[in-house]
């Protein structure tokens, strides 16, 4: 999410592809970096509850994840 | 002595200007790139149909997230309930103790379901960090949906990081009922019609 402009598609790959892996988690660390905040929507196996895992580490996101959202993060207003 | 002096001073006259020829060019391309800079900056605050753009994709972006009654509520509604999880649920229905109304660009209102009592505004912002001067913000739902995220991903972290106030700071405390009996309105007609999805956009 990009203040002014909304989705921005920042990378995609295949994390199972060597190269794509390297981009991605590149990509991953640059945002970090830049100060946004990870999530990954989420669906419960169980109840199908929806909600967000916040993931600080590539390591972090589920290997099924389609989709990583970065945003500002938050701060008192 | 003068004369030596004298000529010092020429060699270092000489020297100088091209140096000082650069520092003018970079201060006239310092003030190029600022006024190009600025003129950017005025075609993207005023580009309604950029904002128009980037508010679909983020309501697009919102729904593929959150569950239908989460979409519909925000459609029809224009804000969002999201449980707590930080307290014991309600031991009779299993209900949570607490819940938030998540507004876009608004503080967030933490209420008692059961009693409809307000109980605290946390005043949270995603700011921009990497172009603070801009007053560009996130389309609204994009906004939604970063609190939705913080909320349900780690909401002790985001309280905790939140400004806490009592309730009627920011947020007419009056609009919030109204929104709370909507809200019971809006969800006694689903349960009548059955189905999120009778409302389609």
């Amino acid at each position: 999410m990009k203040p002014g402009f909304g989705e921005v598609l920042l990378a995609e790959g295949d994390p199972q592809v060597r190269e794509d892996e390297e981009r991605l988690i590149e990509e991953f660390r640059r945002q970090l970096d830049d100060g946004m905040w990870a999530a990954v929507p989420t669906i419960a196996p169980g109840d199908g509850r929806r909600e967000a895992q916040m993931v600080r580490d590539f390591t972090e996101i589920p290997t099924d994840a389609e989709r990583v959202i970065f945003f500002p993060r938050a701060a008192g207003g | 002595m003068l004369l030596a002096l004298l000529a010092l001073s020429v060699v270092a006259a000489v020297l100088a200007v091209p140096m000082l020829g650069g520092l003018w060019s970079r201060s006239e391309d310092l003030r190029t790139e600022r006024k190009r800079s600025r003129r950017r900056e005025r075609f993207e605050l005023h580009d309604p149909g950029r904002e128009r753009r980037a508010e679909q994709r983020a309501r697009e972006l919102l729904r593929s997230c959150v569950n239908e009654e989460e979409w519909a509520m925000y459609r029809d509604l224009g804000f969002i309930r999201v449980e707590g999880r930080l307290g014991q649920p309600d031991p009779g229905t299993g209900d949570a103790a607490y819940a938030y109304l998540v507004y876009p660009h608004k503080p967030i209102v933490a209420y008692v379901p059961k009693t409809r009592r307000l109980l605290s505004e946390y005043c949270v912002e995603f700011p921009d960090l990497t172009r603070a001067i801009s007053q560009s913000r996130l389309p609204d739902s994009d906004d939604m949906l970063a609190k939705w995220m913080a909320l349900t991903g780690d909401e002790e972290h985001l309280i905790r990081n939140a400004n806490m106030h009592l309730p009627g700071r920011q947020v007419d405390p009056g609009r919030v009922r109204r929104d709370l009996w909507r809200l019971a309105e809006w969800e006694r007609q689903q349960r009548g019609s059955g189905s999120f999805e009778a409302h389609q956009t």
